[in-house]
C-alpha cells in the first residue's frame, strides 16, 4: 500500500514525541502523481512543526508551486531534539511530510529565514538531509539551496550554505527559475551553469559569484562580483498586484495544534508608519492593500475549506487597512453565523476598535494591548513611534469605561540615546494607566478590585535596512542594568500592586545583533558552532550563550565589532549589494532625524521620498489625506 | 421534528493516522464537521464548541474499525447523506462508515461504554515463546488461562500502581488459526478499562515472558454498550455501539 508508506518505522514513531508532526496527510495536503512531476519542491521552515506550519508565507508558496504543472512542492521542518537524535544515530535521511521521501532526491530545497536564531537549525536541516553543508562542496545530483524571507536581506552570515538567495516576495519570479531549471535539466545538469544564469533573474543572489574584501579595521572594503554579467545589486522583488495574485484558498489543515490554528486573511504588506527600529517597516514598503471584495470572498472560503473555528487578520498594522470597518462588520456578521471566533491583532486601541473587540472578544476575560515601545514622548520621537501618552490614555480611558480591566504594554530597552530618565517614563507611564483606571471607574463597579497592567521589555537589536542600522547596540551589562532600572522605578510607583513587569534574557538579544549585521566571516563560527551541538537557539532552553562567545572568539572575532562598534555614516554594509527599495539616503536622513528627536510623518500624510514609490504603487500613488493621524 | 437531534457517527481510524493522538482526532473532526456543514448545536458565549462527545479513546498507534462520536444537530437530511458529506470533508484514512439517530433515552457515547474488541497480531521477529507454538497448544493454554477465578495484574500509572483482577473483565479471548492472530472481547468501562497488552502480559507472565516493546499491532474491531437489564442486578448484553441509533431519513 503505497499511501502507508512512512519514512519513520513503527518502533521510532511510538517512541518520539508528537509522531503526528512526521506524517504528512493533513487535510488540504497535496499529493502528485510522480509520472506527472518533473521538479520536486521540497520547502522548509527551520524549527519545529507547530512553529512551521503557523507560517502564512510557505501556504502561499505552496500553494503557488503545487498550481504550477509538473512541480509538486512538499514541505519538511526541524526534526525535535528526540527525533533529530535517532535520524542521526540511524543515519535516517531527513524526508519530506507529503511523498515521506528524502529530500536530498529533490531538485530544489527551499528555506524561509524569519529570525536570525535558526540559523543553525538550517545546518540541522541541511545534515539531516545528508546534503553538503557547504554549497561549494555540492555536486550536480544534489538539490539547489535556496533561501528566502526577511533574514535573506542581509544573507552574508549564512552565505556558504545557500547556493542561491530570493531577495523579496516570492510571487514573483519562481516560475522563471523553475522554467530555467527544467532548460538546465534536459541539457545536462551543470550546477554551476545554472546558478550562473540564475543570477541574470531579478532577486536572485548567488553567493558564490562574488568576492569580499575587508579594511583592516574589519569593516567592509569592497563587495564585487566575478563576472561582468552577474550584478552588482540585487533589487528585491515586489509582488505589486496583491488582489490578482496566489493566495491559498485551501490552506493545509494540522492535525496537532499548532501556534496559529485559524484561517489568515492578510489584508495588506507593509506599514504607513516608519517606526525606526522596525525592519519589517522598511523592507516591505510601499504599502500595498488587498481588495476588500476579495478578502470578504477569501474568509469565506478558507473558512469553509478548513473547518476552522477563528479566522484573523493579518498585517503590521490593521488600523491603517483604509477599508477596515467595513470588512470587520462583514466578518462579525459571517463568523457569528458559523460560530467562528475573530481575532484582531495590531489595532490602534480607539473608539473604534474598542466598540468591535467588545462584539468579539469576552471583555472581562480580555487584555487590551498598547506598544509605546518607549517610555517618555522624547524618545518616542526618537524612534518615530506616533503614540502619545495622551493617545494611549485616552484609548485607557474609554477602554476601562468598556469594561477591560487587563492592559498589557510593550517597550524595548536600549533604543539610541536612551537615558534613565526615558526607563523612568516606562514606569510612569504604567502608573498612569493605573490612575487613570482608579479616575475612570467608580469603586462599586470595580469588578476585582483593581486593574492589571502587564508591562513587558525585549531588548533593541538594530536591523539591516532601518535607520537605526548605524546605531551602537547595548552591551549585555547594559541591557541588565535597563531591567534593572526598570523594575526598580515601576517599584516606586504608588500604584506598583497594579504593574507586573516581565522582561527577556539579554544573551539572546546579543547573539542577534551579532548575526542580524554580520557579515561572511561568521559563516565560519555558525558552522562551528553547529558542530559542537548547537540548535534550537531561538529556544531559549536550548540556547548555549558560552559555546557562541567562545566560537565567536576562536575564530578570531568579537561580539562587539557587530554589535556596540559605532558605525560611520560612510561605512560600506554588508549588505549595501542588496536594493530594498528604500535607499540608504533615506535611511540615513531617518538616522539624523532620530537624533535631532525629529519625527517623520507617515505614508499617508506627506511622502517622505523613501524610494519605494519607484515600484509604481500601492501608497506612493495614492490621494493623501491629512486627517489620517 | 425536534430542535435536538442525537446522531452516533461511526468511523474508521487507519493506516499512518493511528499515529494522531485522541485529542487531535476530536479537534478533526470538530472541522470536519464544518467542512460537512452538519447543522451541529453549539453552546452559546463568545467561544462556542460544538456538543460533541466521543466514546473510548483510541491509544495512539491502533488502527480502529469502530470508533464512535456523538453529536447533538439542529437538522439533519438522512444517514446516507451525512456519511458522504463528512467523507468528502474527510482524509481517507478517516473513514465515516455510518450516522444514526439516538433515541432520546440513550447514554451519550463515552458513559454508555462497556467493552471493545480487538485483533492482535505479533511483529514478525517479537513473538512470544508460547505464540511460536502449533495452534492447538496456543489454544489450549489460553482456555486454561480463562479458566483461571482470578487473574491478578498490577496496573501501573501516573498516580502509582494498582493490584487487581482481569479476569471479569476478559469477555472473550481466542485464537485465530488462519490470521494467527489473538481476537479478544474486554472491558472498557472508564475505570474498568483492560489493555490487550495487559491481557498478553498476564497470560506471558505464567512462562516469565513479557511482551517486547512494539511488538504487538493492534486493531480495535468495535465499541459495545450494555443493553437495559432485564432484572435488577443483572448485567444487560452486549450491544454493538452502532445498534442503539437507526438509520434515518427526514
Amino acid at each position: 500500500m503505497k499511501h502507508d508508506h512512512l519514512a519513520l518505522s513503527n518502533d521510532i514513531l511510538m517512541q518520539i514525541e508528537k509522531p503526528a508532526r512526521y506524517i504528512g496527510r493533513e487535510y488540504n495536503s497535496v499529493t502528485k502523481d510522480l509520472s506527472e512531476v518533473d521538479v520536486r519542491f521540497a520547502m522548509c521552515f527551520p524549527d519545529v512543526y507547530e512553529i512551521g506550519m503557523s507560517h502564512l508565507g510557505i501556504q502561499i508558496l505552496y500553494d503557488m508551486f503545487n498550481g504550477m504543472d509538473g512541480v509538486w512542492c512538499e514541505r519538511v521542518y526541524s526534526p525535535w531534539l528526540d527525533l533529530d537524535a535517532i535520524m542521526r544515530r540511524e543515519q535516517i535521511p531527513l524526508f519530506a511530510l507529503e511523498s515521506q521521501d528524502p529530500i536530498k532526491d529533490f531538485d530544489f530545497l527551499g528555506i524561509t529565514i524569519q529570525y536570525e536564531m535558526c540559523y543553525t537549525n538550517i545546518l540541522q536541516v541541511l545534515d539531516l538531509a545528508q546534503i553538503p553543508l557547504l554549497s561549494k562542496d555540492r555536486g550536480n545530483d544534489v538539490p539547489i539551496v535556496i533561501g528566502g524571507g526577511p533574514c535573506t536581506y542581509n544573507p552574508e552570515p549564512i552565505a556558504d550554505f545557500f547556493d542561491l538567495f530570493y531577495i523579496g516576495e516570492g510571487e514573483t519570479r519562481y516560475a522563471e527559475l523553475i522554467a530555467l531549471y527544467r532548460q538546465h535539466k534536459k541539457a545536462g545538469f551543470d550546477r554551476q551553469k545554472f546558478l550562473r544564469e540564475a543570477s541574470h533573474i531579478p532577486g536572485m543572489y548567488v553567493p558564490s559569484l562574488y568576492e569580499v574584501s575587508y579594511k583592516e579595521d574589519g569593516t567592509l572594503k569592497a563587495f564585487t562580483p566575478l563576472y561582468d554579467d552577474v550584478p552588482a545589486t540585487i533589487l528585491k522583488e515586489v509582488e505589486m498586484d496583491l488582489s490578482n495574485t496566489y493566495y491559498p484558498m485551501k490552506p493545509l489543515v494540522p492535525y496537532v495544534k499548532i501556534t496559529q490554528d485559524r484561517v489568515v486573511l492578510e489584508i495588506q504588506r507593509g506599514c504607513i508608519r516608519g517606526c525606526r527600529f522596525c525592519q519589517a517597516g522598511q523592507l516591505y514598503r510601499p504599502v500595498r492593500e488587498r481588495d476588500l471584495e476579495k478578502l470578504k470572498e477569501y474568509a469565506v472560503t478558507m473558512l469553509k475549506n478548513t473547518g476552522h473555528e477563528e479566522l484573523t487578520l493579518s498585517s503590521l498594522s490593521s488600523s491603517d487597512y483604509s477599508h477596515l470597518p467595513e470588512l470587520i462588520d462583514y466578518l462579525i456578521d459571517e463568523c457569528n453565523k458559523k460560530h467562528v471566533n475573530i481575532s484582531l491583532p495590531s489595532l490602534r486601541i480607539d473608539a473604534f476598535s474598542l466598540d468591535v473587540m467588545s462584539k468579539v472578544q469576552d471583555v472581562k476575560k480580555s487584555s487590551l494591548t498598547f506598544a509605546p515601545e518607549a517610555g517618555s514622548q522624547r524618545l518616542r520621537n526618537v524612534i518615530n513611534k506616533g503614540l502619545t501618552e495622551e493617545i494611549i490614555l485616552k484609548g485607557a480611558h474609554l477602554a476601562f469605561e468598556g469594561g477591560w480591566t487587563r492592559v498589557k504594554l510593550y517597550f524595548m530597552l536600549g533604543q539610541p540615546t536612551e537615558t534613565e530618565e526615558d526607563i523612568r517614563g516606562i514606569a510612569e507611564l504604567c502608573n498612569k494607566i493605573a490612575a487613570e483606571f482608579f479616575d475612570t471607574v467608580p469603586k462599586e463597579k470595580r469588578v476585582n478590585g483593581r486593574v492589571q497592567i502587564v508591562a513587558s521589555t525585549s531588548f533593541f537589536v538594530p536591523k539591516p535596512f532601518t535607520p537605526f542600522q548605524w546605531a551602537p547596540q547595548c552591551t549585555k551589562e547594559q541591557f541588565v542594568e535597563k531591567a534593572y532600572i526598570t523594575r526598580k522605578c515601576i517599584s516606586e510607583q504608588l500604584n506598583q500592586k497594579s504593574i507586573k513587569y516581565n522582561w527577556h534574557e539579554a544573551d539572546a538579544s546579543v547573539m542577534e545583533g551579532v548575526l542580524a549585521r554580520g557579515d561572511r566571516r561568521l559563516n565560519e563560527v555558525i558552522l562551528k558552532v553547529y558542530q559542537k551541538g548547537c540548535f534550537y537557539d531561538a529556544w531559549s532552553e536550548y540556547y548555549k550563550h558560552q559555546v557562541w562567545l567562545d566560537t565567536i572568539a576562536e575564530c578570531g572575532l568579537t561580539p562587539e565589532f557587530y554589535t556596540s562598534r559605532p558605525r560611520s555614516l560612510d561605512e560600506i554594509f554588508p549588505w549595501d549589494f542588496i536594493d530594498a527599495g528604500v535607499t540608504k539616503e533615506f535611511l540615513k536622513r531617518e538616522w539624523l532625524k532620530a537624533q535631532n528627536e525629529t519625527i517623520s510623518e507617515n505614508c499617508k500624510l506627506k511622502c517622505q521620498g523613501c524610494g519605494a514609490a519607484r515600484f509604481g504603487g500601492g501608497i506612493c500613488f495614492e490621494e493623501r489625506s491629512a486627517d489620517h493621524e | 421534528m425536534s430542535d435536538h437531534l442525537k446522531l452516533r457517527i461511526k468511523f474508521q481510524k487507519t493506516g499512518a493516522i493511528r499515529y494522531i493522538g485522541h485529542l487531535d482526532v476530536m479537534r478533526f473532526f470538530q472541522k470536519c464537521l464544518r467542512r460537512a456543514e452538519i447543522d451541529v448545536c453549539y453552546t452559546t458565549g463568545f467561544s462556542p464548541h460544538q456538543i460533541l462527545t466521543f466514546a473510548a479513546p483510541l491509544s495512539v498507534g491502533l488502527e480502529s474499525y469502530g470508533e464512535y462520536m456523538d453529536v447533538e444537530v439542529h437538522s439533519a437530511t438522512n444517514s446516507a447523506d451525512i456519511v458522504q458529506r463528512l467523507n468528502d470533508a474527510s482524509v481517507p484514512e478517516i473513514k465515516i462508515v455510518s450516522a444514526k439517530l439516538l433515541p432520546e433515552w440513550a447514554e451519550n457515547a463515552m458513559a454508555s461504554v462497556a467493552a471493545a474488541r480487538y485483533f492482535v497480531t505479533f511483529v514478525e521477529d517479537r513473538i512470544p515463546n508460547i505464540f511460536k507454538a502449533d495452534d492447538d497448544s496456543i489454544r489450549e493454554a489460553l482456555l486454561a488461562f480463562l479458566s483461571k477465578d482470578s487473574i491478578p495484574y498490577v496496573k501501573e500509572s501516573k498516580k502509582g500502581t494498582r493490584e487487581v483482577d482481569l479476569r471479569p473483565g476478559i469477555f472473550e479471548l481466542s485464537w485465530n488459526n488462519e490470521e494467527k492472530g489473538l481476537e479478544m472481547l474486554l472491558d472498557a468501562s472508564s475505570g474498568e478499562n483492560i489493555k490487550p497488552s495487559q491481557v498478553l502480559n498476564a497470560f506471558l507472565g505464567q512462562w516469565n515472558e513479557s511482551l517486547i516493546d512494539n511488538s504487538l499491532c493492534i486493531t480495535r474491531l468495535d465499541v459495545y454498550t450494555r443493553n437495559s437489564p432485564s432484572e435488577e442486578g443483572q448485567a444487560g448484553d452486549l450491544l454493538s455501539m452502532d445498534d442503539v441509533g437507526k438509520e434515518f431519513s427526514f
